[in-house]
């Protein structure tokens, strides 16, 4: 617990973060800036876990583990994305959420 | 310190969202990604600080950073977002944004004031434990997962013999 900061400002700037990315995961059309986006929205929740963990139960550690694992999720997702974008980049040579639309090309 | 470090997260995640170059979106984002370890570490967590500098800062902003000079030119810039998108992007914002701190705001927590020092000993007895407050089952499971994905990347980032017959 930090003096002077209560568990109301960490959930102010976590939830301003999660909207931003969602946001950025309307208005973006480059895949990859989408996947950027989805990690704004998985280190929000990594904060909030952390924050309610900190505040709310300090004698365990259960938040901590659960954004251990979503860092973890978030490698896994990011890697296997990153080899369909370059697979898709390889097929249609562009990544513009416009020319994927088919499932098939 | 910690308005200094919310105030680096919340401007260089909007401007992630709105630059026009993809790589300046991704440094944006590494540096969004350092000021939320640090927000670990004014939260007394050492090792999930670490952790996030390493696997997030380290890892997977490399591997984006890859795939963007992989796939798009570096002087390539975006084109401006459809009309109709920019609109439900504010809608949503318009709506969500009050509703979430509204509920927030109306809550009061239970706080609780008993802190122990969390240090590494007791972080590795509770993750490979496997009686109470262990997690050595989502342990397992998470490397599972980390190792079909790898799998799963090579395979499908890999040349069809046909492809390579033609490049």
């Amino acid at each position: 617990m930090i003096q002077g900061i209560s568990i109301y400002h960490f959930l102010i700037v976590s939830s301003l973060m999660f909207f931003i990315g969602i946001a950025g995961f309307i208005i973006r059309q480059n895949l990859i800036t989408i996947l950027l986006s989805i990690e704004l929205i998985l280190n929000s929740v990594a904060i909030n876990f952390l924050v309610f963990n900190r505040y709310l139960y300090p004698d365990q550690l259960q938040g901590h583990f659960f954004s251990l694992f979503i860092i973890g999720v978030a490698a896994a997702e990011a890697s296997v994305a990153i080899a369909l974008i370059i697979n898709i980049y390889r097929r249609i040579h562009g990544i513009n959420t416009d020319d994927v639309n088919e499932m098939k090309h | 310190m910690f308005y200094l470090l919310s105030t680096v997260i919340l401007v260089f995640s909007v401007m992630t969202i709105t630059t026009p170059k993809v790589l300046r979106s991704a440094v944006y984002l590494l540096f969004v990604l350092i000021a939320t370890a640090g927000l670990y570490f004014l939260l007394n967590y050492e090792f999930l600080a670490a952790v996030q500098i390493t696997l997030y800062a380290g890892g997977i902003v490399v591997l984006i950073i890859f795939s963007i000079l992989l796939t798009s030119h570096i002087s390539h810039k975006l084109a401006r977002p459809a009309p109709w998108k920019l609109w439900s992007a504010a809608i949503s914002l318009i709506v969500g944004i009050p509703l979430v701190l509204w509920i927030i705001l109306n809550h009061t927590f239970q706080q609780s004031a008993n802190e122990v020092p969390v240090d590494m000993k007791l972080i590795g007895t509770q993750l490979l434990g496997t009686g109470k407050n262990g997690y050595v089952l989502p342990f397992e499971l998470i490397s599972i997962l980390l190792l079909a994905s790898m799998i799963v990347a090579i395979v499908i980032a890999k040349k069809d013999k046909e492809d390579k017959q033609h490049n």
